[in-house]
């Protein structure tokens, strides 16, 4: 027999069905919400008072995989500060910027999301992200492949093998259980393993090609095999001043095609030096808008101290000549390498000020559909302070608050005081949940629609949209009951991993790739691509 | 996993290929292992230590025992559940030499029962990861050092004994995507207390004073800077010997320092290794360097990573409060068994009565021991309860992580009479749920 559910009287927000607060019973059997059923037998939840909504979606986060390891590793002054404690059958670990796994998962859980995505996987390393996945309980979770700096693509693209080379790009998700193609730093991550710093889409590598060859390669696989999300793409030139060029040249060249535009907050940066530093959000704003088929993420900073971690190893060793702080790098054979740098954002800085206040620019000037809710967790902060980000996202007063303890330099380097639209319940909805389910292509997830998962939010109603979503009051997934009155209530349910298949088979790839695989890797081919033991409780989306 | 069955020999019997060997922390993939009959009869490619290991899979098998008595797996699990679920600090200790996934049952397990867990790292490279916490650490993976590295430098190691086929894959002879001539593309600079079989192919040799690595890496580190050293001779060494290391070095198109436990076990330890990651960070405003622990035991890497991602830190770490502590000396095997700290002790894979100091052994003989292990060894001579499990990577499948974190699949190559080190942890916890939570 079925198992029903329904949650009565709750004010609906199903932004992606036109519904804003409407008093509705939502039906839910075997996990699916269904659009009427038969209420006998049914598990009955009075949501009166209530806002009920669809579970969040995380769009970029780093969660899993070799380089957070790395960073819990180095940092255990960051873990004594938030311990938690084991209650049985939830597990013990640590928190703040760089959680535990299990823990991870409970503080998603406890802010509505049920489904979370890693932002970067080296393909060499993906067993150990999926490793960590299965040590994150309860959630949905997918996995993004990086591939911009991969020496067999660039070596297929010099030699104008453009069919060979898509083949490889459908393969390489393939083998290692990815959603999405992830680029960072196009060009820029192998450059550095020669000890150069590379900052362009269109000068020639060491490899005599350009970036904007590697990129359109792979804007085009995507778009080819049909992925349900875009390149995923962290451009060139993050993080210094005058990035904001980096980010109007990536949407030039590329306005034609679908792409996701990552932690956008960070290519907001005008000026040519650090004494000179500005926000040029409008400028990154104004040009998106003209382009309803890019779609970005905040990658908002908050004034904390935390991790940063990134493929992008170029920008982490200058981060790291900046501060003086501790610096991890790995490069990794062919493809990628990571970063990792401890850095605290402080008011006092009015660059780290500028950063607060482009992220914010940024979302407040673009309809929440094109850009969504995200601190590039650990790097602009950590996820479980997204409450702080809503809240200034939704009161001017709130925003004021932060400006008044800011450098007084900070006014005419910024325009934020001059923007006063404060976004609503809907909106922070959108941004947190409707928008990115809809980036991301996951069909059933982000609304309340018949066929949806039943991954529902109720959240209790509270005097501000930020206290509201401050803490989910109970979270349904697939159904089942797993957060009740705030607390995890579900112990050790596996989510399901989901991945895609472009249909790229090993046998696809010809002789020329595999000779350069025997002669640049050091595993054997075979023992490269990752066993289907790893892939627990998956959902494939075919898309040949 | 290519299986090559042949009808001939029966359904047992196969040549398997690329197979990943158990044994050290290069995680060799290239392996060819033949079976015959449900035995391994021939082994290719391996090196000495791991082709034994294959070919030795049957011998000095572990028993089930209690007590000095034969029992059952089901008796000796239970006895185990018993033991641990009534101690007061049980110690979980061992890990590396199995899988990830059994790893990630012993955390779970010193969680349950609010016991101490550390592994073999704090008797090893425990100091590498202190330095690292200290430092960062700028690295690479192995095929980087394939692929890219012109110099490369050995400190404190002896590969050809301890990481036999490192030379070959990844460091030395190995021809990559820049050093198409495998050794003639390199300069090898090898620093140690004495010679080896492993210095003996260097292009530079030098040979530094025991205990004395710390002075040559400030040494070193202030002729990057432009600072000539007041004296003549550092640590044993020349310092034009060190200026001609420092030009090898500044020559690189990409360097990589791999050093072993002449730094980390000797006096200084984890300054040691500070130092030398500090060199090689310093290396990098004039050319590409990385530097990389020759991580002993073929999981060491996985046992660290595992404890970081599920407690935060990556060894000596202690439950009893409920949430994860870190402590090196204080929750350290060691440390805890000397101050006569633990009431029980449970080991897994790995073999501490031969290779703790005297003083915590004889700890161990006078509390309740329970070792989890394929082999016979001194531990599970001493044990109270003796649990014997199938082998990781012979008789068991299973991920391990190589000593630069590249994760491998390992092949269950054979069968084995007993469950695998995950199966039986996984008792465990089913059993201790039952005793203290009415799960």
């Amino acid at each position: 027999m079925a198992k029903k559910l329904v949650i009565k009287n709750g004010m609906v927000y199903d932004p992606a069905n036109g519904v804003e607060g409407e008093i509705r019973d939502i039906f839910v059997s075997d996990g699916k919400v269904v659009e009427s059923m038969d209420v006998k037998n049914a598990e009955v939840i009075d949501a009166t008072g209530m806002i009920v909504a669809p579970g969040n979606v995380e769009i970029h986060s780093h969660i899993a995989g070799p380089k957070l390891t790395v960073g819990r590793l180095l940092r255990p002054e960051d873990h004594i500060k938030d311990v938690v404690k084991a209650e049985y059958p939830l597990r013990s670990g640590v928190g703040f910027s760089i959680p535990t796994t299990f823990v991870t998962a409970y503080r998603y859980l406890l802010l509505g999301y049920t489904t979370l995505m890693e932002a970067a996987v080296p393909p060499l390393e993906a067993r150990h992200a999926l490793d960590e996945l299965e040590d994150m309980p309860i959630v949905d979770k997918g996995m993004y492949i990086l591939m911009g700096n991969n020496n067999i693509l660039f070596s297929l693209l010099k030699d104008k093998e453009h069919d060979m080379a898509k083949d490889f790009v459908g393969w390489l998700l393939r083998a290692t259980g990815g959603y999405a193609i992830k680029v960072v730093n196009p060009g820029g991550t192998d450059s550095w393993k020669w000890g150069k710093i590379f900052n362009s889409l269109r000068d020639e590598t060491m490899w005599g090609i350009k970036p904007v060859e590697i990129l359109k390669l792979l804007v085009e696989s995507a778009e080819e095999f049909h992925l349900p999300h875009p390149v995923h793409l962290h451009t060139y030139n993050l993080g210094s001043p005058g990035s904001y060029r980096a980010a109007l040249d990536t949407i030039n060249a590329f306005g034609d095609y679908s792409l996701h535009l990552t932690h956008l907050q960070y290519y907001c940066y005008g000026g040519d030096g650090w004494p000179t530093f500005r926000s040029e959000a409008e400028k990154v704003a104004s040009e998106l808008r003209k382009h309803p088929n890019i779609t970005a993420d905040m990658g908002q900073v908050l004034f904390e101290d935390t991790t940063t971690m990134t493929a992008d190893t170029p920008w982490q060793y200058r981060l790291h000549t900046l501060t003086n702080n501790r610096w991890v790098s790995t490069d990794v054979e062919v493809e990628v390498g990571a970063g990792i740098v401890p850095y605290k954002y402080k008011k006092s800085s009015v660059v780290n000020a500028v950063q607060w206040a482009a992220g914010l620019e940024l979302a407040l000037m673009l309809d929440p559909w094109q850009i969504f809710l995200t601190t590039d967790s650990p790097n602009g902060g950590p996820f479980f302070m997204y409450p702080e980000v809503v809240k200034w996202l939704t009161s001017e007063d709130a925003r004021r608050d932060v400006i008044k303890t800011l450098p007084s330099s900070f006014r005419k380097r910024t325009f934020l005081e001059g923007i006063h639209r404060e976004l609503s319940l809907s909106e922070i909805i959108i941004m947190m949940s409707a928008g990115p389910a809809k980036a991301l292509g996951l069909a059933n997830k982000g609304h309340l629609g018949a066929g949806a998962d039943a991954d529902i939010a109720i959240y209790k109603k509270r005097s501000s949209v930020a206290d509201t979503m401050g803490s989910v009051y109970m979270l349904f997934k697939d159904g089942e009951l797993v957060v009740d009155k705030g607390k995890v209530v579900s112990g050790e349910r596996l989510g399901r991993f989901v991945r895609v298949d472009t249909g790229v088979e090993d046998k696809m790839l010809d002789d020329k790739v595999m000779k350069m695989f025997s002669e640049y890797y050091s595993v054997n081919f075979s023992n490269y691509v990752v066993e289907d033991v790893y892939f627990k409780n998956e959902e494939v989306i075919r898309c040949e | 996993m290519e299986l090559e069955t042949s009808a001939k020999r029966g359904v047992e019997s196969m040549k398997i290929e690329n197979v990943v060997c158990p044994f050290c922390g290069c995680l060799c993939d290239d392996i060819e292992v033949e079976v015959d009959n449900g035995k391994i009869v021939n082994v290719k490619k391996s090196c000495g230590v791991g082709r034994a290991l294959f070919l030795n899979h049957e011998k000095d098998l572990a028993e089930p025992v209690m007590y000095g008595k034969k029992a059952s797996i089901d008796d000796v699990v239970s006895e185990a559940v018993r033991v641990l679920s009534s101690a007061k600090h049980p110690l979980v200790y061992g890990l590396s030499s199995t899988s990830i996934e059994a790893q990630r049952k012993a955390v779970r397990l010193a969680e349950l029962i609010g016991g101490s867990i550390d592994q073999t790292s704090s008797v090893c490279h425990g100091p590498t990861t202190m330095a690292i916490q200290q430092s960062g650490i700028p690295t690479c993976t192995l095929g980087e050092a394939k692929n890219r590295a012109d110099v490369v430098v050995f400190w404190g190691s002896n590969p050809l004994e301890s990481h036999q086929r490192h030379y070959e894959r990844y460091s030395l002879f190995a021809k990559g995507m820049l050093i198409s001539h495998g050794r003639k593309d390199r300069k090898l600079v090898v620093v140690d207390v004495r010679d080896t079989v492993s210095s003996k192919l260097a292009n530079l040799f030098v040979q530094v004073e025991y205990g004395r690595d710390y002075d040559i890496f400030t040494a070193l580190r202030m002729l990057l800077k432009g600072i000539q050293p007041s004296e003549e001779f550092i640590g044993g060494v020349h310092v034009d010997k060190l200026k001609e290391m420092l030009d090898i070095m500044l020559s690189a198109r990409y360097g990589v320092i791999f050093f072993g436990m002449g730094l980390t076990m000797t006096g200084g330890k984890y300054h040691n290794v500070e130092a030398a990651i500090s060199l090689v960070r310093e290396l990098n405003a004039h050319t590409r360097w990385s530097i990389e622990a020759m991580r002993g035991h073929y999981n060491v890497k996985g046992a660290g990573s595992v404890l970081a991602w599920q407690t935060g830190f990556p060894f000596s770490v202690n439950f009893s409060l409920g949430y994860p502590r870190y402590m090196p000396g204080e929750f350290s095997a060691v440390g805890l068994l000397k101050r006569r700290e633990v009431d029980a002790m449970l080991v897994i894979a790995s073999d501490p009565a031969a290779t703790f100091p005297s003083a915590a052994v004889k700890s161990m003989m006078d509390i309740p021991v329970i070792a989890v292990d394929p082999k016979k060894s001194l531990t599970t001579e001493v044990a109270d309860v003796v649990i014997p499990v199938a082998q990781v990577g012979v008789s068991a499948e299973g991920t391990a992580y190589r000593m630069d974190g590249v994760p491998l699949r390992l092949k269950k190559v054979v069968n084995s009479p007993y469950p695998s080190d995950e199966e039986i942890i996984s008792l465990m916890i089913k059993g201790v749920e039952r005793v203290r939570y009415s799960g």
